[in-house]
């Protein structure tokens, strides 16, 4: 293997309802940095069906070229269908590294082509580096259930790959009007070289706002005593408009669905305003909420390790302390929504 | 007749699991071994797929020899029969070392009794990866299905199976020919406690264990470190904040200070999309 016919740093753009993901619009943010650092292009690897238009999106987001693969083939993911075009793509132009949002489709996808190539893939990334000269990958990542960070390396194969948790990197502030090259591939697959079907695809409707993309999420943990207990949180969330999060412990009680989870086994969150009640404040649960804007814990324990990743830090009953909360932000509310009168 | 094979593995408990904060490395000796929580939901989903459809469910690990233990462990859940690969050449091995390793078993396994279906967990709470499932379904050929939360249904005798996989936002239903792949969520099913009849059978159960030289056309090169693209090449202790600023006083004047603060943030709750509050 010759590194010096590898070039180019590349992002997997993922579609849904025809948009591009956060994630892949974050990524191409991270991947420019990478791009000038080696003097090399970032190019996206658009997949989908109908969505050769979505690659002026990506030029503004930083993409110097877009790979497309436009066809009714590629209408849902599927691990063989999206596996193939990536794979001939890599074999024809060569990346030196390939980025991947770690969603399910992402991880679904980076698993297969990585054993398929074959080549190193890191999961979950958290921080990207790359080496100027030799154009190393230095892709680090929480392990060991997040008590431990370790910086992963691949040096004998190419491309270098790693998935990249979502809300982590930063989307660069999008440049209307700037464009690049657009190179329009076909895959040589067919239908019936595909031994899956989706056959239907049906969105929770019930989930009011993502806690990964909500401004202000409310948290509960265990130490909320019981789902009634866990009952302040909600009511605390619907007061200031935000999302609910919880615990993992929490989502292993069952007092509220897995979609709720924020840390490593769950989701990473960035709100501006990340309230910690009842929690501990696990390493596991920081990894999670540690880029918030301003972390508040409420917590009787004074000892919890959540005081230690918090901004502000009230040592308390949270079944008194969060009606009083309640009751004073409401009054606020109202005191401005008069004075605007 | 289903033959269910279960890939399973031993791990530390990564929520006990403490850190030599002096040395920044992990004290492995504080943490007990346990067998990889989602591999349980994986084995009992694919017990129940045995008592729905009948068949055999076989369990598969890579490991050193304590990691019987695991093994057990599935055997009180339901499992028939256990395999293990245990030698010094798997050590080191990353997930492409790995997924290449418990294909050759697999392989191995299937000369006994042909393999219709492969169960994994989501992933190890140690490596955290998720790779090693899909892995071995590219290296066999199978269709890989990943987070799955729920078998719909199994047709043997057609050859197919139906399964919802989790999107973050939903779940998609997705039929697959046979043989396949499955890596599960926990949210599958529910590990009950186990019988006393599989506890008896456990504690007498001994697991078919082979050793590198026992697999047939091992490229040994693809075995352990030196079949494993990555490295790591630098391990450190996550930084530990310093702690913010702890409110004083009871529990209205600490959260009075609170909202004083809070409110001279207004930017604070500046919300897009109209789905927070506006001041």
């Amino acid at each position: 293997m010759s590194f010096e016919d590898y070039s180019g740093i590349w992002v997997f753009i993922e579609v849904k309802d025809g948009e591009v993901v956060p994630v892949s619009l974050e990524l191409l943010g991270a991947g420019k940095e990478l791009a000038d650092k080696r003097g090399t292009e970032l190019a996206g690897v658009l997949i989908g069906e109908n969505v050769t238009h979505l690659a002026d999106t990506l030029y503004e987001y930083g993409a110097d070229t877009v790979y497309v693969y436009d066809d009714t083939i590629f209408k849902n993911y599927r691990t063989e269908s999206y596996m193939k075009a990536l794979l001939e793509c890599c074999q024809k132009y060569k990346p030196e590294v390939i980025l991947y949002g770690a969603t399910s489709t992402g991880k679904d996808l980076a698993s297969a082509v990585a054993t398929d190539l074959p080549t190193g893939l890191t999961a979950d990334s958290t921080i990207l580096d790359i080496e100027e000269d030799t154009g190393l990958l230095l892709a680090s990542r929480p392990a060991f259930g997040g008590n431990i960070m370790a910086t992963i390396l691949c040096k004998k194969y190419r491309p270098q790959m790693a998935t990249v948790r979502p809300k982590v990197m930063k989307a660069l502030s999008p440049e209307p009007g700037r464009t690049g090259q657009l190179i329009e591939e076909t895959a040589s697959i067919k239908e019936e070289d595909i031994r899956t079907k989706v056959l239907e695809i049906v969105q929770f409707t019930t989930q009011k706002v993502r806690i990964d993309e909500a401004d202000i999420v409310v948290a509960g943990g265990k130490g909320l005593g019981s789902e009634k207990g866990f009952q302040v949180v909600h009511d605390l969330a619907e007061t200031l408009g935000g999302a609910v999060g919880a615990s993992r412990d929490v989502v292993e009680a069952g007092w509220v669905e897995h979609h709720h989870q924020v840390g490593q086994t769950g989701l990473t969150v960035t709100p501006k305003i990340y309230f910690a009640i009842g929690i501990s404040g696990a390493i596991q649960h920081i990894v999670g909420m540690q880029n918030s804007g301003l972390i508040i814990a409420i917590n009787k324990d004074p000892e919890a390790p959540i005081f230690q990743s918090s901004h502000y830090g009230i040592v308390g009953d949270a079944f008194e302390i969060v009606p009083l909360l309640i009751q004073q932000f409401k009054q606020a509310f109202n005191q401005e929504v008069v004075d605007h009168v | 007749m289903l033959h269910i094979v279960a890939c399973i593995k031993q791990v530390p408990d990564t929520k006990i699991i403490k850190m030599n904060p002096k040395t920044n490395t992990m004290d492995r000796a504080s943490a007990p071994a346990i067998l990889n929580p989602y591999d349980a939901h994986a084995v009992e989903e694919a017990v129940r797929l045995k008592k729905r459809y009948g068949g055999t469910v076989s369990v598969l690990t890579m490991g050193p020899p304590p990691a019987v233990k695991a093994i057990k462990k599935c055997i009180e859940i339901g499992a028939d029969e256990g395999y293990m690969i245990s030698d010094r050449a798997f050590a080191g091995a990353d997930t492409l070392a790995t997924s290449y390793a418990l294909t050759k078993a697999i392989e191995k396994i299937s000369q006994i009794k042909p393999v219709d279906l492969i169960i994994c967990g989501k992933m190890t709470i140690d490596g955290d990866t998720g790779q090693v499932g899909p892995g071995i379904a590219r290296r066999l050929d199978m269709p890989p299905l990943t987070s799955v939360n729920k078998v719909k249904e199994i047709n043997v005798e057609e050859g197919y199976a139906i399964v919802h996989r989790k999107l973050e936002d939903g779940y998609e239903v997705i039929q697959s020919t046979m043989p396949c792949l499955m890596s599960v969520e926990k949210e599958i099913n529910e590990v009950p406690y186990s019988s006393m009849t599989n506890m008896l059978k456990a504690a007498r159960y001994q697991p078919v264990i082979w050793a590198v030289a026992d697999l047939e056309d091992v490229e040994r090169t693809q075995l352990g470190l030196k079949g494993s693209p990555t490295i790591v090449s630098k391990v450190w202790a996550p930084t530990k904040p310093s702690g913010g600023e702890m409110l004083e006083g009871d529990a209205a004047q600490q959260t009075e200070q609170l909202l004083d603060l809070l409110l001279k943030k207004k930017e604070l709750f500046a919300v897009k999309g109209g789905s927070g509050v506006e001041l």
